[in-house]
């Protein structure tokens, strides 16, 4: 049933409280300017705790959270795990492939048992689009939802540490242009970018991509689209590389890796068209040498390690506002 | 009402008594830590007065407080920053008003996680009634009772003043 939910008009009522506070986290979309704000403002109060011998703020003592991935991912899952850790929660990873879903169990009978082991929060990983939404909706009143990348939809803790992730490298957003350059059209990470973005009032938000990879309507996204690289790198501040989601591509959208490298690869000397001091971004994994080459990739304008370390602080965030709002009483 | 206090002249004796009391317990190379927001301020003074070595750590206990599910996250302030090691040191820790408690035993948990201190020695500028756990301050310019109606203002960092002002 979950597989045919369509999100995106989803009422900001369903993520926030009353009083206009996070209560689940499930897209960009919606959100308040101020809201995005706070969460980057707490994340920055999360990055000094590793110089602590307990990296430990204790927000969420004896609070469970569950982490839910119907969908791989080391990186995302370990982040979520670690943020709850920090926060002082009991954490429980679940790979849902593996257990009494493949036995038949509905997704909904799954809550409800995990319900009965008293879960606090579910971090959800899910291939369908909307999945994270419908088990906010159906989940008790004292559980909270997070949103770790819905099929094709949302990644919005993703969005926010790339966020964190610029705005330490270059401040506000107004001034800035930032090019998101790849596989548009499969990416959720590409979609809560261009929320968070414009959002957050950036000067301009590019996409860079062949138009097979593009949305068909990518205009009404508040984007300016180039189908040249090398036109649409030209001057920006912050380059996001994506990473060619051959798993969701139903046919075949691209000629080849080798072409797509060619025309649309990241290379140092393609960088030379950005802003000197430009910085460049991937939400990983990275296919070296399909979407961005190795020298750039570990070059000193990469940034990409710092956003997986800015990952932990922004979900330690999310989770400690979540629990604030009144979330997981 | 409101009642002016020479902040000053308080913080005087708060010197004093830190030099006697570092002198007569032998403190060796003590570091003061200051708690968010006047703490850090009253720390910051008594650093330049004592003439200690190392800048003061500084503590937000928002995190550590035990009252968050009731009344949420607080507002966003400095975070905690501990450029000093504090593994079998004395700790000075230095807050503006002693009252419930409840703060101070926030930051001792706090300082925990930054290490082991050898000992931790409250420095407070008043201490006031109201106490809902067992904590007192060794070291404190001023004991008043108030009243529950009556607040103290402090505000800084330049200049520092103290006020006593109805709730």
């Amino acid at each position: 049933m979950y597989k045919h939910l369509t999100p995106g008009a989803l009422p900001s009522s369903m993520q926030l409280s009353s009083d206009g506070r996070l209560r689940h986290f499930l897209t960009i979309e919606g959100l308040p300017p101020l809201l995005l704000e706070e969460i980057l403002d707490r994340a920055e109060q999360f990055l000094s705790l590793p110089e602590k011998q307990q990296k430990k703020a204790p927000l969420l003592r004896g609070k469970t959270v569950m982490n839910l991935f119907f969908e791989n991912s080391t990186r995302t899952r370990v982040t979520f795990e670690i943020a709850a850790q920090r926060l002082g929660a009991d954490v429980t990873s679940l790979d849902i492939r593996t257990s009494s879903a493949s036995k038949g169990e509905t997704l909904l009978d799954t809550i409800r048992n995990l319900e009965a082991m008293s879960a606090d929060m579910f971090v959800v990983r899910h291939e369908h689009a909307g999945a994270a939404h419908f088990i906010a909706r159906y989940a008790a009143p004292h559980v909270s939802v997070l949103n770790a990348g819905d099929g094709r939809h949302a990644h919005p803790t993703q969005a926010m540490l790339d966020m964190f992730t610029i705005r330490k490298h270059k401040g506000e957003f107004p001034p800035l242009k930032v090019a998101i350059v790849g596989d548009i059209l499969h990416s959720r990470v590409a979609r809560s970018n261009i929320h968070a973005l414009n959002t957050l009032s950036t000067g301009e938000v590019r996409v860079i991509a062949p138009k097979t990879l593009l949305p068909v309507d990518a205009e009404k996204l508040g984007v300016k689209v180039y189908t040249d690289m090398d036109e649409g790198l030209r001057d920006v501040d912050v380059v996001i590389m994506l990473r060619l989601q051959r798993e969701r591509m139903g046919s075949a959208l691209l000629p080849s890796e080798r072409e797509f490298f060619k025309l649309y690869g990241l290379t140092e000397k393609r960088l030379e068209l950005t802003r000197p001091d430009a910085i460049v971004m991937h939400p990983g994994p990275i296919n070296r040498g399909v979407e961005i080459d190795s020298r750039v990739a570990d070059g000193p304008r990469s940034v990409i390690l710092q956003q997986v370390t800015n990952g932990i602080a922004v979900r330690m965030a999310v989770m400690a506002m979540i629990m604030g709002s009144g979330g997981m009483a | 009402m409101v009642k002016t206090y020479d902040l000053q002249a308080l913080l005087a004796q708060l010197e004093q008594q830190l030099r006697a009391y570092i002198q007569e317990y032998q403190l060796e190379n003590p570091v003061l830590v200051g708690i968010h927001t006047s703490g850090v301020w009253l720390a910051q003074e008594l650093y330049q007065r004592l003439g200690l070595p190392e800048e003061p750590g500084q503590l937000d206990v928002s995190f550590y407080r035990d009252d968050l599910q009731r009344s949420g996250l607080p507002k966003i302030k400095q975070p905690s920053r501990m450029p000093i090691q504090i593994d079998d040191r004395h700790v000075l820790l230095v807050d503006d008003i002693l009252y419930s408690g409840r703060t101070v035993r926030a930051a001792m948990n706090e300082l925990f996680d930054y290490g082991r201190p050898k000992t931790i020695t409250l420095v407070v500028l008043v201490s006031r009634g109201g106490r809902e756990l067992p904590i007192e301050a060794q070291i404190c310019a001023l004991h008043e009772e108030p009243g529950p109606d009556k607040v103290y203002v402090i505000e800084g960092p330049e200049p520092l003043s103290m006020t006593l002002e109805p709730r």
